[in-house]
């Protein structure tokens, strides 16, 4: 399967879940700032990737929750600490470096949710294929 | 306040699918106002009954031990309207059940005619979390819901031995 087979059956489900329109899912959107989507929806969207390309997702796989469990050596004034960012790093291997070096610059929590882009999941999706 | 929408279950296989029935009454307070003159029975408890099916159906697979809410409704759609003397047929069939939730996808006919489809999504509540919040107790579950499936079980008896 290539990148944009996976790409359109992953717009496909980005349309299904978050209630959007076809042209307003780009690689470059990020899930909850321009698709609007909320925490119940990344269940939901992982639901989806499992029914629709046929494969599991381990809970935490994709989208890691970790960081967010309030682990004070993971995450220090609202910023992903240097163990948190090695952690971010090492759960998100399928992750655009030259993104999660852009997030590093300013790794505020608050920002984290810029990660979980479109592209992500493809890029995640081509990995958990190939394998 | 009793805030039950389905009548009675019909149909019940475990971690498959249910079949729960609902007669629609002149009787029910909302159909003086919803609307006055024109009785339909409204869409978001239609949506309720179709959910409750739904969330037993979820909420059996795992022998009532999780705490099943509903957290999205991804897709509704309605054909009609329905009226009091009319019986919904409300059937949901599981697609997906995980440690975390599941996903139902829901029809409701009257005498075969298509009134409303919806794809629901429910929620486990987190164990750990919601015990502190709730303690053991499960609200959701809390017994009005389970005693609808023992009414489905008992008419079945009776109808057998009949």
């Amino acid at each position: 399967m290539t990148q944009d087979d996976i790409f359109q059956k992953v717009k496909a489900t980005l349309v299904d879940a978050l209630n959007r329109d076809d042209d307003e899912v780009t690689l470059a959107s990020r899930l909850q700032a321009d698709l609007g989507a909320e925490s119940i929806d990344f269940l939901d969207i992982v639901f989806r990737l499992e029914r629709e390309f046929g494969i599991k997702i381990p809970r935490g796989e994709l989208f890691p929750e970790s960081i967010f469990q309030g682990d004070p050596s993971l995450v220090a004034g609202g910023k992903i600490t240097e163990k948190g960012l090695a952690e971010l790093r090492d759960k998100m291997p399928f992750a655009d470096p030259a993104e999660l070096d852009k997030f590093a610059a300013d790794p505020k929590l608050d920002n984290m949710g810029d990660l979980f882009t479109v592209n992500l999941i493809v890029r995640y999706l081509q990995a958990k294929l190939s394998a | 306040m009793r805030w039950i929408w389905i009548d009675r279950f019909t149909h019940f296989e475990s971690k498959k699918t249910a079949t729960a029935v609902k007669c629609l009454s002149q009787a029910e307070d909302h159909n003086t106002e919803h609307f006055p003159g024109f009785p339909v029975m409204p869409a978001p408890l239609i949506l309720e009954g179709l959910a409750q099916t739904g969330g037993i159906l979820v909420g059996e697979a795992n022998d009532f031990k999780e705490k099943v809410v509903l957290a999205k409704v991804p897709s509704a759609k309605f054909y009609r309207e329905a009226h009091p003397g009319e019986t919904l047929t409300y059937t949901a069939d599981l697609l997906d059940l995980r440690p975390e939730g599941a996903v139902v996808k829901g029809r409701v006919t009257s005498d075969g005619d298509p009134i409303a489809e919806a794809e629901i999504f429910f929620a486990h509540l987190d164990q750990n979390r919601s015990a502190q919040i709730f303690g053991d107790n499960n609200f959701v579950f809390s017994g009005e819901l389970k005693y609808l499936l023992g009414i489905a079980q008992r008419v079945a008896t009776t109808e057998t031995s009949a």
